[in-house]
């Protein structure tokens, strides 16, 4: 996809997810919408990943480490045709659906089940390692929220990939610097990521994370990367899209009224219209 | 005498590797304490070191399982079970990959070193994890068949074996083995002693020195954890009377799924031979389980005193 397309199908997304956690009345809608540009450019460009080849041992592969966002990530499966859309509107969270709130690996598309915080980086290093070890030439990928930088795992994580060398592995941290509780910096400083993640042996890209052209060269340049693994600092803006979501803390998960849902799309299909 | 356990897995690991570049090692800084080296040194790259750091180590080997690997996480039983938890309810059990975690020098064999070393919660600790199993295998010849079933088979599985070199329960070329059946080691009808991992071998010894008592013991090696041979165990049962005997606390061990059992079918005395619910006494192995009645005098002191 062209940039533009991959900006439309941003704002596409962020319809999706919008409606989709309004129908459900849950989900953790801020993260969602900071992460919709990585994943879009991830899954409509730069990802060797279908339906197709989902059972492929060659194809790329992503965990998303900050599981409570896993609405966004199945927006995109449903559109991409791993699974029936309607069946993810009209059943997510519901009694006994198979889509609940974090990803889970019995949904195609979805590698690896998570939620729990600190997983996810460790994970991507041992798909990677193995990649390597094999002499295959698939890509990982893996999304960290900034909150979730405070587990410790995913340093454990960090160092592994960077003392393996990992060139095959991106890693994106969600910077939207907001986090249940508040600000990142007064629950747990996490600034500046650039010098901790270079000083574990990576190769650190910092970026406007909502920007799609910016998200668009970044992994294009990750790609390019060689002898050590590339994260990406994605500075986003937490509810990116919707007014009164940008830059709340609450909007963490909180739930839209009717009138606040109407003025979502409203505002979303005006932010697609100015493209 | 036996050889260690653990030393059993790595050789047959070996053996699979010269065919199989997919079976892994991973270690946290563990390869001597586990046995490994000799698998570090022969398939360098079948072999992956995460350093001291056993979250990352279950992780990673989970996301190497994904991609198609055999992985086999190895580090001491009492951080593998406790530190890594997390990472084996969600990354292995949850997620549903193919590693073996392999606890290495469980219970209490690390003796002197006091609690921090000692896994006598790791049956508790994983076998109540959806989706895992749990495995204590009795000599070096389980060991060697338990390995094999486990590495042809893609579920994840917590193998513990001690530190230490193990008589061994079964003869050479007459290992009876069949996977998640838990094996009977002699027949009787006035007691059953059902014992696992290394105290198989005092349940053994218990169940001799009963015949030549007079008193006929059922001896059984439930290896298998979880799933547990319920068969087996309301097989025991009907004696009237069932020891079990593990290197284990009370709560959440092999005897109280036993129990469980029992209580909802064939009701009958069971009675528990474990570790105590306290930091265990100073000493070797050996002087642990005597003082704890966990060895083949206890156990007959046991059995004896229940059959009066």
């Amino acid at each position: 996809m062209e940039l533009r397309e991959l900006q439309i199908k941003a704002c596409d997304i962020r319809t999706d997810v919008v409606t989709l956690i309004h129908n459900a009345g849950c989900g953790h809608i801020g993260g969602d919408m900071s992460e919709v540009e990585a994943l879009v450019a991830l899954y409509y460009k730069h990802m060797n990943c279908t339906p197709e080849n989902q059972n492929d041992p060659n194809r790329d592969r992503f965990v998303l480490s900050k599981g409570h966002s896993v609405e966004t990530l199945y927006c995109i499966l449903a559109d991409k045709g791993y699974f029936d859309r309607e069946e993810l509107m009209t059943t997510y969270s519901a009694y006994r659906s198979r889509f609940i709130g974090h990803p889970n690996n019995k949904i195609p598309g979805i590698e690896m089940n998570s939620g729990s915080l600190g997983h996810g980086l460790s994970v991507a290093v041992g798909m990677a390692k193995a990649g390597r070890m094999s002499g295959a030439d698939y890509r990982v990928y893996t999304v960290i929220g900034d909150g979730e930088l405070a587990e410790g795992s995913i340093w454990e994580g960090a160092m592994a990939g960077g003392h393996f060398r990992l060139d095959n592995l991106t890693a994106f941290v969600d910077r939207n610097r907001l986090q249940i509780s508040g600000t990142t910096e007064e629950v747990m400083t996490q600034d500046d990521q650039e010098t901790r993640w270079a000083a574990f042996g990576w190769n650190v890209i910092s970026i406007p994370g909502n920007d799609m052209a910016a998200v668009d060269a970044a992994i294009t340049l990750a790609k390019e990367t060689r002898g050590k693994p590339t994260v990406i600092i994605l500075n986003t803006t937490k509810g990116c899209g919707v007014s009164f979501m940008e830059n709340s803390a609450p909007w963490h998960h909180k739930v839209m009224n009717d009138a606040q849902y109407e003025q979502a799309l409203a505002e979303l299909a005006e932010r697609k219209a100015s493209l | 005498m036996g050889k260690a356990n653990k030393q059993v897995v790595c050789d047959v690991l070996m053996e699979l590797a010269k065919t199989d570049r997919d079976i892994t090692v991973l270690c946290s800084d563990s390869r001597g304490s586990g046995s490994m080296t000799d698998f570090a040194n022969t398939y360098p790259d079948q072999f992956v070191e995460v350093g001291i750091a056993e979250q990352s180590l279950v992780s990673i080997a989970a996301g190497m399982a994904n991609a198609g690997k055999k992985p086999v996480a190895c580090s001491p039983a009492s951080f593998l079970s406790t530190r890594s938890m997390e990472q084996i309810k969600v990354d292995c059990a949850y997620s549903h990959t193919n590693v073996m975690l392999l606890g290495i020098s469980g219970g209490v064999s690390y003796g002197a070193l006091g609690m921090t070393h000692h896994s006598s919660t790791d049956i508790a600790d994983i076998a109540s994890i959806p989706g895992m199993r749990v495995y204590f295998p009795s000599d070096r010849l389980q060991t060697e068949a338990l390995t094999r079933a486990i590495m042809a088979d893609r579920d994840p599985a917590y193998v513990r074996v001690g530190r230490n070199a193990v008589e061994d329960v079964y003869e050479e070329g007459n290992v009876p083995f069949e996977m998640d059946k838990a094996t009977v080691i002699r027949e009787g009808k006035d007691l059953a002693i059902i014992a696992t991992g290394e105290m198989v071998l005092a349940a053994k010894q218990a169940g001799e020195q009963l015949a030549q008592q007079g008193i006929e013991a059922t001896v059984i090696d439930m290896y298998c954890i979880k799933p547990l041979d319920r068969e087996a165990v309301l097989r025991a049962a009907k004696t009237g009377l069932v020891i079990t005997v593990e290197e284990h606390v009370a709560i959440g061990g092999m005897g109280s799924m036993v129990a469980q059992v029992i209580a909802a079918n064939e009701p009958c005395r069971v009675i528990n031979l474990t570790l105590p619910d306290a930091p265990v006494i100073t000493g070797t192995s050996r002087e642990v389980f005597q003082y704890y009645g966990l060895d083949a005098d206890g156990i007959v002191r046991t059995a004896r005193e229940w059959l009066k």
